[in-house]
C-alpha cells in the first residue's frame, strides 16, 4: 500500500465543525466540534438564551479590566526599578565600599602602602589610561581568542561525548571511573604535559582551558540526554525517526538547553584556568599583563586588569545565560 | 485505508522475569473495528499494545498487520499514549506535522485539514505548552493521524482528562476512526469508554496476561450514553468482567491511581 493511497479525504468532509450532522446522526443536541469541552463556553452561544443578562454584564466588564491593564501601575512600576536598578548599583556599591576600606587599610599601614595601587581611584585613573591608549584591547583579545578555541573544543568533544553517554548505559559505565579520575585532577598539574605535547605556548594554554572546560559541558549534556522523557523517543521512532533524525528533531532541540549551562559552568572554569596559564611563556593576555605589573611594581594596572577580567567574565556569563534562554523551552514559572 | 490485525500466539516475559507477562494471546481484528481491551491494572495490555506498534518484540509468536508481520515501529501503525507527550519546542503544526518530516513529506493542506479536523485551526502556531490537556492530545491525535495510519493504538488516552472532555474525545476519536476507516484497539481502565467507543471489548487477565473473554457492542454509533441500550451494555460488560477477573468486589473500573504503579520516570 502506497503513502498515497492511505491519503484520506479529509477536506472532503465541509460538515465536520457544523452541528447538522451530528444531530441528524444521532438525534442528539449538537455540540460544536471545535469546542473544547474543558473550555469555556462561547458568551451568547446556543443554550445561553435564559441566562442572557448576566452573560452581557459580563461583556461590559471585560473593556474596563482591559483598561486597568494599561495604566500606570506604580508598585509593578517599582518592583520593576527595584530589581532592574537599584539593588544592582546597591550590589556595585557594596563592593566598591570594601574596596576602597581595603585601598584605605592598605594606604595607612606604612608596612603595606607600596600597594596603595589597588585603591579603587588609581585603578580606575590606570583602565581609564588602559583604555585611552588602545592597550587594554591588544591584552584582552589574545586572552579572548584562548578562551574562544578553549571552549569551542570543549564543545566539540564534550557534546557528542555526552550525548553518547547519555544515551548508553553501558558506555557511562565504562567511562564512569576514567572520567571522574580525570576531571579531579587541577588543569594546572598539566601544564608542564601541555608545555611539552604543544608546539606553541598558545596550544599549551588552549589545551589546558579546554581540559578544564570540557567537563561541565560534557556532564551537563549527558545528563541533559538522560532527563529526556522517554515517552519523547518512542513517539519519535513509532512516526518513524530514524537515528539521525532522532538526534537533530528530538534529542539535541531537547537538550539545547543543558548544553548552554554546562557551557556556562565551563566558561566559568576556563575563565579562572586562564590567568594562570598565561603565566606560562606567552608574552601576551590578562595573566601575562598581571604578572608584567607585577614585576613593574605597577600595582595601578595590575588592579585595573582585574577589573577588566571581572567585567568580561561578567559579559561572557551573560552571554551563556541568553543563550540558555534562547534554547530554552521550559516555560517561565 | 484500514488494515486486519491477527496475533499469533504471543508469549512474551521480560528480561530478568522468569514468569511470562503475556501466554498465548491470540486475537484477530477484522479491518476498520473498534476493539478496546481492559483489564486489571499490570495484566499486560500496554506491553500487547506496544507489541501491536511494533515498539517491543514478543519473546515467542508474531504479529500480523494486513499481513505483515510486525518487526519494528511504522507510522502506519501508530500508538498515542496517556500523555500526549509533544513537543515543547514546537508549535502545535511543527508537532503535528513531525510524521511526514520524518517521511521527507510535505504537506501543509493535510495539516490544516487535521487541525481543523481536531478543533484546533486556530491554535496551529500556539506553543503547546500553553494548550489544556484536552487540546494537547487533540494535538497528538492530529499528529498520528497525519502519516495516514491503518491502525490506530490508544493506550488509555484520555485518562488524564476531566470527564467531560474525555466523553467528548471519546465520540470525536471513535468518529473519525470510523470515518477515515482506521482499525482502532483502545486500552482502557474504563468501562465507560470501552462501551462508548468498542465494537468489541476484549477482557485480558493476569499471571500470566491472556485474553479471556469478549463481549461484542451491538449498538449504533455514535453511541447515546443516556439510552438504555447503553446502561444495560456497560451492566452486562460489567458482570462479564467480574464474572472472568473479578474478586467478588465491584472491580469494574480500577481508578485512576492505580495508574501511578506504571514505571513512572521523571518527565524532562
Ligand atoms: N520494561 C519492563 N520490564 C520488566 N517488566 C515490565 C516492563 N514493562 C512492564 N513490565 C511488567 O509487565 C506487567 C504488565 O505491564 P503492563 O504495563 O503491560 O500492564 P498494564 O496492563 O498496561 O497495566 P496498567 O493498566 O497499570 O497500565 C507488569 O507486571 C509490569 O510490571
Ligand atoms: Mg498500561
Amino acid at each position: 500500500m502506497t503513502a498515497a493511497e492511505g491519503t484520506l479525504p479529509l477536506t472532503a468532509e465541509p460538515a465536520l465543525t457544523g452541528g447538522e450532522q451530528r444531530r441528524s446522526a444521532g438525534g442528539r443536541p449538537a455540540r460544536p466540534a471545535a469546542a473544547d469541552a474543558g473550555a469555556p463556553a462561547p458568551p451568547g452561544g446556543a443554550g445561553d438564551a435564559g441566562r442572557s443578562a448576566p452573560a452581557r454584564s459580563a461583556v461590559i466588564e471585560r473593556p474596563a479590566r482591559h483598561w486597568h491593564t494599561r495604566t500606570f501601575r506604580w508598585p509593578a512600576v517599582r518592583a520593576f526599578l527595584l530589581s532592574t536598578v537599584a539593588y544592582p548599583a546597591l550590589g556595585i556599591a557594596v563592593l566598591l565600599a570594601l574596596w576602597w576600606l581595603g585601598g584605605w587599610a592598605i594606604a595607612s599601614n606604612e608596612d603595606v602602602s607600596a600597594f596603595a595601587g589597588f585603591a579603587p581611584a588609581p585603578a580606575f585613573a590606570a583602565l581609564g589610561e588602559l583604555v585611552a591608549s588602545g592597550d587594554v584591547w591588544g591584552t584582552i583579545y589574545p586572552s579572548l581568542y584562548r578562551i574562544g578555541m578553549g571552549l569551542l573544543w570543549a564543545f566539540v568533544i564534550g557534546v557528542p561525548v555526552g550525548v553518547a553517554i547519555g544515551l548508553s548505559s553501558a558506555l557511562r559505565e565504562v567511562t564512569h571511573v576514567p572520567f571522574q579520575f580525570l576531571r579531579m585532577i587541577s588543569p594546572l598539574a598539566w601544564m608542564p604535559i601541555a608545555v611539552l605535547a604543544f608546539a606553541t605556548w598558545d596550544g599549551a594554554i588552549v589545551f589546558l582551558i579546554t581540559v578544564a572546560a570540557v567537563w561541565p559541558v560534557l556532564f551537563s549534556t549527558a545528563q541533559g540526554v538522560r532527563r529526556i522523557d522517554p515517552l519523547w523517543f518512542k513517539v519519535a521512532r513509532n512516526l518513524g525517526a530514524d537515528g539521525w533524525q532522532m538526534l537533530r528533531r528530538v534529542i539535541m532541540p531537547a537538550i539545547g538547553q543543558d548544553i548552554f549551562a554546562g557551557l556556562r559552568l565551563a566558561v566559568g572554569v576556563a575563565w579562572i584556568v586562564l590567568v594562570p596559564a598565561e603565566y606560562l611563556g606567552v608574552t601576551s593576555g590578562l595573566g601575562y599583563a598581571i604578572n608584567d605589573a607585577r614585576d613593574t611594581l605597577e600595582y595601578d594596572t595590575l588592579a585595573a586588569i582585574v577589573v577588566v577580567i571581572g567585567i568580561i567574565g561578567f559579559l561572557l556569563d551573560g552571554l551563556c545565560v541568553s543563550l540558555i534562554k534562547r534554547f530554552s523551552w521550559r516555560q517561565a514559572d | 485505508m484500514a488494515a486486519s490485525v491477527s496475533v499469533d500466539f504471543i508469549t512474551h516475559t521480560f528480561k530478568g522475569q522468569s514468569a511470562p507477562t503475556l501466554k498465548d494471546v491470540e486475537l484477530s481484528i477484522r479491518p476498520g473495528e473498534q476493539v478496546a481491551l481492559i483489564g486489571r491494572s499490570g495484566c499486560g495490555k500496554s506491553t500487547l499494545l506496544h507489541m501491536l506498534a511494533g515498539l517491543m518484540l514478543p519473546t515467542e509468536g508474531c504479529v500480523h498487520i494486513r499481513g505483515h508481520m510486525v518487526t519494528k515501529p511504522s507510522a502506519k501503525w501508530n500508538m498515542m499514549f496517556q500523555k500526549p507527550s509533544l513537543y515543547p519546542w514546537m508549535s502545535v503544526r511543527q508537532n503535528a506535522e513531525l510524521g511526514l518530516l520524518f517521511a521527507g513529506r510535505r504537506d501543509p493542506a493535510r495539516i490544516d485539514a487535521l487541525l481543523d479536523l481536531v478543533g484546533l485551526a486556530d491554535k496551529a502556531d500556539a506553543n503547546v505548552q500553553s494548550l489544556s490537556g484536552g487540546q494537547q492530545q487533540r494535538v497528538a491525535l492530529a499528529r498520528s493521524l497525519a502519516t495516514s495510519p491503518e491502525l490506530l493504538l490508544l493506550d488509555e488516552p484520555f485518562s488524564a482528562l476531566d470527564a467531560f472532555t474525555r466523553a467528548a474525545l471519546q465520540d470525536e476519536v471513535s468518529r473519525i476512526a470510523r470515518q477515515e476507516k482506521l482499525t482502532l484497539v483502545i486500552v482502557t481502565h474504563d468501562i465507560d469508554e470501552a462501551v462508548a467507543m468498542a465494537d468489541r471489548v476484549l477482557i485480558m487477565a493476569a499471571n500470566p496476561g491472556r485474553i479471556v473473554g469478549e463481549m461484542a457492542i451491538d449498538l449504533p454509533t455514535p453511541r447515546e450514553r443516556a439510552s438504555a441500550e447503553y446502561s444495560r451494555a456497560r451492566e452486562q460488560l460489567m458482570t462479564t468482567f467480574d464474572g472472568l477477573v473479578g474478586d467478588g468486589r465491584s472491580t469494574a473500573a480500577p481508578s485512576a491511581d492505580t495508574q501511578d504503579a506504571e514505571p513512572q520516570r521523571a518527565a524532562a
